[in-house]
């Protein structure tokens, strides 16, 4: 499915996630990564020091939605795979990668790479990486 | 005060998130996919992000501490091990066949759809999952 290509909001989107990451630095001294501020909140070693932020910060992004919607009057544009199988396993090794691999997107891509974190370069080139073949085995070998 | 502030920082996250496409997973999988309806979006959002963070993460660092706490919690560990590379190299693949990331992905749950819902909790499921394998292996090597 094609979708059209948006240089400038993504630009000023990607501008307002990198103020969110400023803004959590300067305030908590803390990477806005997400997988870490999700799985911190999770058992079994859960990390009492970052639970009542880290649950503040996830229902901020829980707001987004519901938020833009108001302010657009429509919900934001997506589609999401019906294969409810494939996006069970997708959310698996998501979770279960970004735990082991100590981040993702955004605490290695966007904040890591921001600190010229030679392991965030690293763990960047290899999700990209892994991530351009399996969608190329999604789409062009399976006929996705 | 502090928790204001960590709201809205989750809401510019998640705004920005929205606003830049990357809630949308067919968006991501059309970035990732050079070879076919290649959309290149997503490099700006990286380059938008990043354009701030860099020189705002080395403002904010001229300070001693952050506004509300008594240091930076910042990575200290500059090794390449098997997990880092391992675990990066897992979650592509999963970024990929969802075209959901841990962000976009909590910050599309109200807009409702089945698909994101299932992959929230499995990947709910995954980070426990991980997390208890790291806490395993650290009570053996310390055992």
């Amino acid at each position: 499915m094609e979708t059209q290509f948006t240089p400038i909001s993504s630009l000023v989107g990607g501008a307002l996630i990198g103020a969110s990451a400023v803004l959590f630095m300067a305030t908590h001294g803390r990477i806005a990564g997400i997988s870490g501020i999700v799985s911190r909140l999770l058992p079994p070693s859960i990390d009492r020091s970052a639970w009542p932020q880290g649950l503040v910060f996830v229902v901020g992004l829980l707001l987004a939605a519901p938020l833009a919607h108001l302010v657009s009057g429509q919900a934001p544009a997506q589609v999401v795979s019906t294969n409810l199988p494939l996006l069970a396993i997708a959310g698996l090794l998501v979770g279960f990668g970004s735990v082991l691999g100590n981040g993702c997107t955004s605490g290695h891509g966007v904040c890591g790479i921001s600190r010229l974190s030679g392991r965030s370069i690293v763990a960047t080139i290899t999700f990209m990486g892994t991530a351009f073949v399996s969608v190329f085995i999604l789409r062009h070998d399976f006929g996705g | 005060m502090k928790s204001f502030n960590t709201l809205l920082a989750g809401l510019m996250f998640g705004t920005g998130l929205i606003l830049s496409g990357m809630a949308n997973p067919a968006k991501v999988q059309n970035f990732l996919d050079l070879f076919g309806s290649w959309d290149p979006s997503l490099a700006f959002v990286m380059g938008g992000a990043i354009a701030v963070t860099m020189p705002g993460f080395w403002l904010v660092q001229k300070r001693s501490a952050p506004f509300f706490g008594d240091v930076f919690h910042l990575p200290v560990r500059s090794d390449f091990d098997t997990r880092l590379i391992a675990g990066a190299a897992i979650f592509g693949i999963g970024w990929g066949l969802g075209g959901f990331c841990p962000g976009p992905a909590v910050t599309a749950l109200p807009i409702g759809a089945t698909g994101t819902l299932t992959f929230v909790s499995t990947m709910l499921v995954g980070m426990v999952a991980a997390k208890s394998i790291a806490q395993k292996s650290r009570t053996l090597v310390s055992a």
